[in-house]
C-alpha cells in the first residue's frame, strides 16, 4: 500500500484514503463545443502509457476531498512529488533503473523469451 | 482401517525414537493427538512432524500426481510433502497444513491427505506405474479430445484424483483479528542475525518490531549446536536475547508470526498464529491476527533454506534434509532413524552426522559427491570413525513405505555398485539464501558466480539484508553485519547509537561446497525419477523435456512442468530446476534467470486476510430513517447497493405478485406512500450555483425560478447519459439537487472534479445531504388530501403549488422542503424532513393514508408505475452508451447553450448517425406474456444463427393498471420502427412484439396536474 503526500493536508496518508483520477495537465478546451473531432479525440480519448515518469491526478477522497497532481514512476510506483491542482508541471529528472549485471525477472525479459 | 482408535505404544518420553537427554522439550509435558485415527503421544513443543518421527512414523502423505508414498523432508516452512488436515471440529478444520510447523496440542485430530483408502494402500498409486503417460505438460497433450470430454470427464476426474486437502464444508467459527502498526525498524526473522540486529536497533531507542515464524526465537540455532555467542550456547543466548528484547518498552517481539508480504514503501504484512498451538483456546482469543506494519526501515534476516540432493528415487519416506534431522535431534530430542545414511555435496551435512553419531545413531557412511570435502569436517569424520565415500553418489534407493537401502557408486564410474542398508537418509546439496522478501520488495537479485547463489543485488526500498539471506555464513561476520545493519537502520530512522553493541561468536566448522541441479546418475542419459519438486512430482527429466519441447524461458518451463507452483512455491526446487534448465539450454544460470517471488511467502488462511470483514461486517448496510417502521409493517426488503429498500408490503395471504398488483392499483385509484430517502441529494450553494449547474447538466437553469423544480440530465464528457434527477431551486443561490440512488457518490465526485479542476473560478459549494433528509413520496389522486391538514406555511392548492414546485414550510410541526413532483404520473408530493423526524412524519402520514384505504408501496411498484409512464431509470434503461436523443430526452438539452459537460461528445459522428439503438416501448402480441429483461430482439426469427440482434429488453413488467404486460427496450433505429413487429427468441418459444412509444398509461398526461 502506497503512502501519498496530500499537498493540501500536508501529510503522508495511506493509499486507502485516495482515488486515482487519470492523467494530469489535460485542460478541457475552453471552446469545447467548436473543436474538431480530431481535437476532441486528442483531448478525451488518447493517453500515453509511459514506462517511467507519469503526471496524474489524485483525489484525497476520504480526507480533505481535494484533487491534486502527482508525479509517479510507473516502474517503481514511487511518488516523486505531489502538488496542488493548477500549479505548473515540475521538471523531474527520473533515474534509469536498469543495470545489466542484475538478474531480470520475467516481466522485464519476456520480450527476449524465445 | 486397521489400528483405528488403538493407542500406540508410546513410552513416557513421547515416542520410542526420543533420545533421553537430547532436545529442549520437557518429557513430563505430554500431548496426545490422533493421526489417521490412531492415537500418539508427543511432547508439548513438538511439531506434528517431530511427534510422528518420535513415534517412528515417516510415511505421512501421497504425492500429488504419482501418489508415491512420501515422508517428512524438512523441519520448517519449506516442507513439500507433509501436508496434513488439522481438525478441532467440522467448522474449525484446515487442510494443507505443514506438519513441520503445526505444533501438537492435546486432543488434536490430524489426518493425512491425497490417499484412498489409506496411506499404506492407496489405489492412486497406479499412477506411479502409468507415469509415462503423466510426463510434464501431459494436461496439454493427453486430454485434447473429444472436445466435450474435458469439461465432463477429464477435468472433474483429474481434480478429484490430484487434489490436495479437502476444504471444510461448514462456516468457520473462529475469530480473526487485524491490527495496524507503525515502527522505526521492522526485523523479519529472529535467528542470530535478526536478534542481533534487533538488539542493536533497540539500543538506540528506536521502536522495533521483531517477528519470527517459529514458536521460539533462534532460527538456525535450533539445530546448529556448534555455535556459541558471547561464550554461551547459541540457542541459550538467543532465548536470553529474546527475554531482554521483550522487556524493552520500545520492542514488540512476535513469535509464531510470519512476514508473508512485502509491499510498497515498507508496508509489510505479518500473519500471527495466536491459538493454533493451544489445546483449548479462550473463546475471546482470535485464531490468527493480521498485522499490517508500516516501517521506516526493514531488516531482512530470513536465513537460508537447505536444498536436497537430486538423484533416483530420492523421495522415499525417511529421506530428508540433513539440517532437518539435526533439528529433530538437537531441538526435539528425536532420532530420525537408527541407521542414518548421509548423501551430500556440502559440509553442513557432516555436522548433522556428527551430532547423530554422538547421540548413538549409526552412520553407515557419508557419501559425498565431491572429491574434496572441507578438510576440517573430513578430519572430524575420520576421528569419529565414520566412513566417508568422497567422489561417490547415491544412484538409487530401495524400500516400499520407508527407505531401506541406498545404492552407491563412484562418480568417476568403473567400480561396481554397493548397497548400504539404512532406515533414513539425510541429504544436503547446499543452502539457498531466502531472498523471497527482498525480491518481493522489488529488489533485484544478483547471481554470485563463486558461491553459485542468488543474493540481494539492487535495493528498491529502505531495507537491508543481514546474515544467511545475504549470503553471510561465518558467525563473526554475521554478528558484525547484523549490528551494523541494526544501527544503520535505526540511524536512518532518526536515532543515534549511544554505545555500540558488541558480540563475539564461534562456530565448530566453516562450511564449504554446494551444488545445484541433478547429481550423478540423474543426468540427461538416465531415465530415472529424480525429484526436484516433491509436492508437484517434478523430476529432473521433466525440466529437460520442457526445454526439448521448446520452453526456453524459465517462466514457461515453470508453468509447463509446474515446478515450484505448489503450495511450497519451490523453496527447495527452484534452484535445482533453474540449474537443470540452464544446463540443458547451454546457458549460464543468470542468463536463464530466476522466477519472480510473490506474496505470500507461506500460505495464509483466508480468515487472516479477511479478519472481521465477513457476514454483517463485510460491507456496511445502509438503512433509511423509516426502516424500522417499514419492517413493522411487514415490508420485504431488497438490496440496492448498500441500501436496504422496502420492496413490497405483502398483506396476509398475498404473494409478491398479488401485493404489487394491489399497490399499483391503489396508487392510481387513491394514494400510495413510498420511502424515497435513498435518492442522492446534493446541496449546491453559491453566487455561481446556477452557472455551475448549467455546465453540469444539459438543461438550462437560468430560467428556473426559485420555488420551481426541473428534471435534469447529466452527461459525461463523451456525450452519454450519466445520471438524472429533479433539481429544485430554493433561492437564487441555492439548489436542492437529487441523483439516482446508486449514482449519489459518483455524481458528487464528478461535480467536485469539475468544480475544483475545470471551473475553479465559479463560487460554488457542494454538500452531500443524502442522509440528512428523510423523503416520503405521496402519489395518487388523493395525495393532496392526505397532507393538506399536516402542512403549515405552504399553500398547496393546484394554482399556488402546481406540478414541479418546491417550497419550505412545516409538516407535522417539523421543517420540510415540500416538492410537488411525480415519478408515477399521478398527482404527487415528496416530503423532505430532517432524517430524525422521518419516522414520526411517516407514521402520521400512514395513519391518514390507511384511513382512506391507501397503502404504502415498495420499489417494485415504483418501478412498474414509472414504466407505465415511460420514465427511464438511469443504469437500467441506459447503460452508459445512450445519448439523450437515444432515450427521447432531447427536450431536456438546452438548444441555446454554448457549453456543458458532454456538449461536444454528443455530437461525435457515431452518436448522431442513423440506426443507433434507441429506447422504445415493446408490447407483446399476447398481452399475458411478460418478457424477460435482457432478452434479445431480432427482426427475423427464422434467420440462421448467429442471428443479427437489434437490441434487448431493458425493463419489463406485468401492469395491473394497463391489464397487460409492458416493456421498454433498446432497438437499433427503434424510433423509426413504431408499429413494426419484431421477435424475442427464447429457449422454448419465440415471442412476437410490436414496437410502441414508451407511454403506456394516461398518454395525455392529465393526471399529474390533478
Amino acid at each position: 500500500m502506497l503512502l501519498i503526500h496530500c499537498p493540501y493536508c500536508e501529510e503522508e496518508r495511506s493509499e486507502l484514503e485516495f482515488r486515482a483520477a487519470g492523467d494530469a495537465h489535460i485542460a478541457r478546451p475552453e471552446n469545447i463545443a467548436s473543436i474538431s473531432d480530431e481535437e476532441f479525440q486528442e483531448y478525451f480519448f488518447l493517453r500515453d502509457n509511459p514506462k517511467g515518469l507519469i503526471f496524474e491526478r489524485w483525489r484525497h477522497i476520504a480526507g480533505c476531498g481535494r484533487f491534486f497532481n502527482a508525479a509517479r514512476d510507473t516502474v517503481s510506483d514511487r511518488f516523486l512529488t505531489t502538488y496542488k491542482a493548477g500549479e505548473p508541471k515540475p521538471s523531474l529528472p527520473i533515474a534509469a533503473m536498469t543495470d545489466e549485471t542484475v538478474v531480470e525477472t520475467y516481466e522485464a525479459t519476456e520480450g527476449r523469451a524465445e | 482401517m486397521s489400528g483405528a482408535n488403538r493407542t500406540a505404544k508410546a513410552d513416557s518420553m513421547g515416542g520410542a525414537n526420543r533420545i533421553p537427554g537430547k532436545g529442549r522439550l520437557t518429557p513430563a509435558r505430554t500431548a496426545r493427538f490422533t493421526f489417521d485415527g490412531r492415537t500418539y503421544q508427543g511432547l508439548q513443543g513438538d511439531t506434528v512432524a517431530s511427534a510422528l518421527i518420535a513415534n517412528g512414523v515417516h510415511l505421512v502423505g501421497r504425492s500429488f500426481k504419482y501418489h508415491r508414498p512420501r515422508g517428512i523432508v524438512s523441519a520448517g516452512p519449506e516442507e513439500p510433502n507433509a501436508l496434513i488436515d488439522v481438525m478441532r471440529d467440522n467448522a474449525r478444520r484446515q487442510p494443507n497444513v505443514r506438519a513441520t510447523v503445526q505444533e501438537v496440542f492435546d486432543g488434536m485430530t490430524v489426518a493425512s491427505q491425497n490417499r484412498y483408502p489409506s496411506l499404506t494402500f492407496d489405489v492412486g498409486g497406479i499412477n506411479n506405474i502409468l507415469a509415462p503417460f503423466f510426463a510434464a505438460g501431459f494436461y496439454y497433450k493427453t486430454f485434447m479430445w473429444p472436445k466435450q470430454a474435458w469439461k465432463n470427464i477429464y477435468e472433474p476426474r483429474i481434480r478429484a484424483a490430484a487434489g490436495l486437502g479437502v476444504s471444510p464444508t461448514e462456516e468457520d467459527t473462529d475469530e480473526y483479528a487485524s491490527r495496524y502498526a507503525h515502527c522505526d525498524v521492522l526485523v523479519m526473522g529472529a535467528g542470530v542475525a535478526g536478534l542481533t540486529a534487533a538488539l542493536a536497533a533497540a539500543a538506540t531507542g528506536a521502536r522495533v518490531i521483531l517477528c519470527d515464524e517459529q514458536p521460539e526465537v533462534g532460527g538456525a540455532l535450533h539445530y546448529d549446536a556448534g555455535v556459541t555467542i558471547d561464550g554461551q550456547d547459541g540457542y541459550g543466548w538467543a532465548q536470553d536475547a529474546a527475554r531482554r528484547l521483550a522487556a524493552m518498552d520500545n520492542v514488540t517481539l512476535l513469535t509464531r508470526t510470519t512476514a508473508f508480504g512485502y509491499y510498497a514503501q515498507n508496508f509489510v504484512a505479518l500473519a500471527e498464529r495466536v491459538t493454533d498451538h493451544v489445546s483449548r483456546p479462550a473463546r475471546t482469543a482470535p485464531r490468527e491476527r493480521l498485522w499490517q506494519v508500516r516501517a521506516k526501515r526493514v531488516i531482512i534476516a530470513t536465513g537460508a533454506i537447505e536444498r536436497h540432493m537430486v538423484f533416483a528415487n530420492n523421495d522415499r519416506p525417511g529421506i530428508m534434509l540433513a539440517s532437518a534431522a539435526r533439528t529433530y535431534l538437537n531441538h526435539f530430542g528425536v532420532a530420525v532413524g537408527r541407521k542414518v545414511g548421509v548423501y551430500t555435496a556440502h559440509d553442513s551435512a557432516y555436522e548433522a552426522a556428527f551430532d547423530l553419531h554422538r547421540a548413538g545413531i549409526a552412520i553407515p557412511a557419508i557419501v559425498d559427491s565431491r572429491e574434496q570435502p572441507g578438510a576440517a569436517v573430513l578430519a572430524e569424520a575420520q576421528s569419529l570413525g565414520i566412513e566417508v565415500l568422497t567422489g561417490h553418489a547415491v544412484t538409487d534407493t530401495k524400500g516400499k513405505l520407508r527407505v531401506s537401502s541406498i545404492t552407491v557408486r563412484r562418480v568417476s564410474g568403473g567400480s561396481s555398485a554397493r548397497s548400504i542398508p539404512v532406515d533414513a537418509l539425510i541429504t544436503s546439496s547446499g543452502w539457498t539464501p531466502s531472498v523471497h522478501m527482498f525480491s518481493q520488495s522489488r529488489g533485484k537479485v544478483a547471481f554470485d558466480a563463486e558461491t553459485q547463489r542468488f543474493l540481494p543485488g539492487i535495493y528498491a526500498q529502505d531495507c537491508v539484508s543481514v546474515g544467511a539471506c545475504n549470503g553471510t555464513t561465518d558467525i563473526g561476520a554475521t554478528l558484525a553485519e547484523a549490528v551494523a545493519g541494526g544501527e544503520l537502520a535505526a540511524q536512518a530512522a532518526g536515532f543515534s547509537a549511544s554505545s555500540r553493541t558488541e558480540l563475539t561468536g564461534t562456530q565448530a566448522f566453516a562450511w564449504t561446497g554446494g551444488m545445484a541441479g541433478a547429481a550423478y546418475g540423474a543426468g540427461p542419459e538416465d531415465d530415472v525419477k529424480a525429484f526436484i519438486d516433491f509436492q508437484n512430482d517434478v523430476c529432473a527429466k521433466d525440466i529437460r523435456l520442457a526445454v526439448r519441447e521448446g520452453m526456453h524461458s524459465i517462466e514457461h518451463i515453470k508453468r509447463f512442468t509446474t515446478n515450484g507452483m505448489a503450495t511450497d512455491q519451490g523453496k527447495l526446487s527452484n534452484i535445482h530446476g533453474l540449474a537443470i534448465a540452464a544446463e540443458t539450454l547451454g546457458r549460464g544460470i543468470p542468463e536463464v534467470g530466476l522466477t519472480t517471488f510473490r506474496a505470500p511467502y507461506t500460505p495464509v488462511t483466508f480468515g487472516t486476510l479477511i479478519g472481521h470483514s465477513r457476514g454483517d461486517l463485510f460491507d456496511p448496510t445502509r438503512k433509511t430513517a423509516m426502516h424500522e417502521a417499514e419492517e413493522a409493517m411487514g415490508a420485504a426488503f431488497e438490496d440496492v447497493g448498500q441500501w436496504k429498500r422496502a420492496w413490497y408490503y405483502p398483506r396476509p395471504g398475498e404473494d409478491m405478485h398479488a401485493a404489487v398488483n394491489r399497490e399499483c392499483r391503489t396508487v392510481r385509484e387513491t394514494v400510495g406512500m413510498f420511502d424515497a430517502s435513498t435518492l442522492g441529494k446534493i446541496e449546491v450553494v453559491g453566487p455561481d450555483a446556477a452557472a455551475f449547474l448549467n455546465l453540469i447538466y444539459t438543461n438550462s437553469w437560468d430560467t428556473l425560478k426559485p420555488g420551481r423544480c426541473r428534471y435534469g440530465i447529466m452527461l459525461r464528457e463523451d456525450g452519454f447519459i450519466y445520471d438524472d434527477g429533479v433539481v429544485g431551486r430554493m433561492s437564487d443561490d441555492r439548489f436542492h439537487v437529487t441523483t439516482t440512488t446508486g449514482g449519489a457518490a459518483r455524481v458528487m465526485h464528478h461535480m467536485e472534479d469539475y468544480l475544483q479542476t475545470e471551473f475553479p473560478h465559479l463560487d460554488v459549494w457542494l454538500t452531500s445531504a443524502t442522509e440528512q433528509w428523510a423523503v416520503i413520496a405521496l402519489q395518487g389522486p388523493k395525495a393532496r388530501e392526505i397532507i393538506a391538514p399536516l402542512v403549515e406555511g405552504i399553500d398547496i392548492s393546484n394554482e399556488a403549488f402546481p406540478h414541479m414546485s418546491v417550497a419550505e414550510g412545516r409538516i407535522c410541526g417539523v421543517p420540510t422542503r415540500l416538492f410537488r413532483m411525480s415519478f408515477t404520473g399521478e398527482l404527487g408530493f415528496e416530503v423532505n424532513v430532517p432524517a430524525d423526524f422521518g419516522p414520526a412524519v411517516w407514521n402520521a402520514i400512514r395513519e391518514r393514508v390507511e384511513a382512506i384505504d391507501g397503502c404504502a408501496y415498495g420499489t417494485e411498484t415504483m418501478h412498474i408505475l414509472r414504466a407505465e409512464k415511460g420514465y427511464i431509470i438511469v443504469g437500467q434503461d441506459t447503460d452508459g452508451t445512450l445519448t439523450p436523443d437515444d432515450a427521447s430526452l432531447s427536450w431536456a438539452v438546452g438548444k441555446k447553450k454554448t457549453d456543458f459537460v458532454g456538449i461536444r461528445g454528443m455530437k461525435r459522428p457515431d452518436l448522431v448517425r442513423e440506426g443507433r439503438k434507441q429506447l422504445v416501448g415493446v408490447l407483446t402480441k399476447d398481452p399475458g406474456v411478460v418478457l424477460e429483461e435482457g432478452a434479445q430482439i431480432v427482426a427475423d426469427p427464422n434467420q440462421p444463427k448467429p442471428m443479427a440482434m437489434l437490441g434487448h429488453v431493458t425493463s419489463s413488467y406485468w401492469s395491473e393498471n394497463c391489464g397487460r404486460s409492458i416493456a421498454m427496450a433498446v432497438v437499433a433505429g427503434g424510433k423509426a420502427r413504431l408499429g413494426q413487429t419484431l421477435y424475442v427468441p427464447m429457449a422454448d418459444r419465440t415471442i412476437a412484439v410490436e414496437v410502441s412509444d414508451m407511454v403506456f398509461f394516461d398518454k395525455e398526461g392529465g393526471r399529474i396536474h390533478g
